[in-house]
């Protein structure tokens, strides 16, 4: 019978056909949790008699949100972990390589048909590397770091056909920010978005995760991309020992709706205050006065993201009215953009770069915005308050439109500069 | 009891914002509900209060603080045209339980409002409205007293059995 990817995900780890609606007790291949959600987590697992996690080698533990700690009882929560980690014997990252998501693909903890779990909602970012990867509450990773599976009602999914070629300075982030528009805030709750078509295979594992970390924004359990070469590539070096297998929806399997998609006449998008869905092309905020540009986040502060800040730059500065903030995703990211100069022309170019964490992507700890604040932000969420004050104000773009935007001072077509 | 009315696409950083995370003590988180989007409520909500809101409700990240600032006021129902899915959960695991009705845009704020689980329906100004059943799974851990109750005993879980929702 014909299936789904995200069906044959389930179907290959039970050993028998598993259906999008069924309730099943899957076996998770990994767990991801960070310095916000872990420590209730741990909690959880304590209360529920936990003694020994499932298995040390299957949990992610890191610190990123609020990182270094930048109050007491963030450095209280980063020592409770700690002792956590050795006690049970389980690898902590620490504050040492970045953001969870960014740090999970790269060091290949996530591979095709896997099921992962990760106390973060954007871990449905990981279906970019083919797994079945989605965000979970603290008492849910309580129970998955006792018995090592969760119970998971099976998603049906929705299939978008992507075709074209990007026109210049249009990109993954544009695309998704597009798709949110159409399908809206919860447009896909309960189910998967299952990213294929040519355009998509074309694209890098940096664009995937652009695409596939902002899943969640319209509603989805997980975004994935059919496994293919650039998937098996990626992993060669990051996980030893990796055969690549065929693992792709059945061209008549059952998806709950199917759309073409076609990128060659796409323009710069903007996600508007407050919700991800309220996207209009770029032209219509032009000129919108902001005051701070931040560049980052799991979303789009990879290399790449980096160097197409980069290029829009090239050698000029940004403007003096805005505060320009940067932040690499990873420790990896962040050398790939020492080495290349980009970090150096950043810096000289007026903005502040810092080390590889979350940064103002949730208003947790630094970057905050006062009331009647603006700022524009290649992150994932503009809801009321996310970045600081209920009072101010965020957009999303692309790297492109936000660089483009530091240097006029207002919001600004990557395309005319 | 009375009820707090929210619209569409309330998210987790309306229901408490980031900069409270490192917090997980419910009464304090409770302090901190609605901070910055709704002044009245956190000064004013009792135990018993009711929470009503049209779609997607608890959408954005999967922070437990944001069931946990509900509860921790002495909230036990949200009634909601849809909820957000990692929010479902973690409100059915804190013991916060998240009723989907189709006419909770008809309810009003601040209405007196008395939910009758078992029957399936809410009744607030002299009309009934029907809610629909927690699923099958949910409802076991429901039954239970949370996440944290129904796997306290269990020393492993059966992997991949599974059944229909
Ligand atoms: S960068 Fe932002 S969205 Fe990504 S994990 Fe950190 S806070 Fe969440």
């Amino acid at each position: 019978m014909a299936a789904t990817l995200v069906e044959k995900i389930f179907s290959r780890k039970c050993g028998r056909p598993v259906r999008a609606g069924e309730v099943i007790m899957a076996p998770v291949d990994a767990a991801m949790i960070h310095d916000i959600t872990g420590p209730l987590a741990v909690q959880k697992f304590r209360e529920m008699n936990g003694r020994k996690v499932f298995d040390p080698k299957k949990i992610v533990l890191l610190f990123d949100h609020q990182i270094p700690a930048d109050s007491l009882p963030a450095a209280e929560n980063h020592v409770f972990l700690r002792k956590f980690a050795i006690e049970q014997k389980i690898e902590n990252l620490d504050i040492k390589e970045g953001i969870c998501h960014q740090v999970v693909m790269e060091k290949g903890r996530a591979s095709p048909g896997e099921i992962i779990v990760g106390a973060d909602s954007h871990t449905c970012m990981y279906g970019a590397a083919g797994a079945f990867s989605t965000g979970i509450g603290s008492t849910d990773m309580g129970f998955v770091l006792k018995f090592g599976a969760l119970y998971f009602r099976v998603p049906e999914t929705i299939r978008l056909d992507i075709h074209g070629d990007f026109p210049r300075r249009v990109g993954a982030k544009d695309l998704i920010l597009a798709l949110a528009g159409k399908i809206g805030a919860d447009g896909a709750t309960y189910q998967a978005l299952e990213f294929a078509g040519e355009t998509m295979h074309r694209m890098g594992m940096p664009g995937r995760m652009t695409c596939c970390n902002m899943a969640v924004e319209m509603g989805a359990k997980v975004g994935i991309v059919p496994p293919d070469n650039e998937t098996w590539e990626y992993l060669k070096t990051r996980r030893k020992g990796t055969t690549p297998f065929a693992l792709e929806s059945d061209h008549d399997a059952a998806f709950s709706s199917r759309h073409r998609f076609d990128v060659s006449t796409l323009s710069p998008k903007v996600a508007t205050p407050h919700n991800v869905d309220q996207v209009v092309d770029v032209g219509k905020v032009a000129g919108t006065h902001i005051d701070q540009v931040f560049i980052g986040s799991c979303t789009n502060g990879r290399f790449e993201d980096l160097a197409e800040a980069a290029e829009v730059l090239g050698n000029r500065s940004f403007h003096d009215d805005i505060r320009v903030l940067i932040i690499p995703a990873s420790r990896a990211e962040y050398l790939k953009a020492i080495r290349k100069g980009i970090v150096e022309q950043f810096v000289a170019a007026g903005a502040l770069v810092e080390a590889p964490c979350c940064g103002p992507c949730m208003g947790g700890a630094f970057g905050l915005l006062a009331p009647g604040e603006v700022s524009l932000s290649t992150s994932n969420r503009n809801f009321k308050g996310r970045q600081g004050s209920a009072e101010s104000f965020v957009y999303l773009c692309s790297p492109a439109t936000a660089a483009a935007s530091a240097i006029r001072g207002e919001i600004t077509d990557p395309r005319e500069v | 009891m009375r009820t707090w009315k929210f619209g569409d696409n309330i998210d987790t950083d309306a229901i408490v914002p980031g900069r409270y995370l490192t917090i997980y003590d419910p009464v304090t988180l409770a302090s901190h509900a609605f901070e910055g989007t709704r002044a009245d409520y956190a000064k004013n909500v009792k135990k018993g209060d009711v929470i009503v809101a049209g779609r997607n409700f608890g959408c954005g990240s999967s922070r437990e603080h944001a069931p946990i600032a509900l509860s921790g006021g002495g909230v036990r129902f949200i009634i909601a045209r849809s909820f957000a899915r990692i929010f479902y959960r973690n409100a059915i695991n804190v013991g916060l339980l998240p009723l989907v009705c189709s006419d909770a845009d008809e309810i009003a704020d601040g209405a007196d409002l008395v939910v009758h689980m078992n029957e399936g329906y809410v009744e607030s100004g002299r009309k009934k409205y029907a809610i629909e059943p927690v699923p099958g799974f949910l409802k076991e851990i429901v039954d239970s007293g949370g996440l944290v109750d129904y796997a306290r005993n269990l020393e492993e879980v059966e992997t991949c059995t599974g059944s229909r929702s």
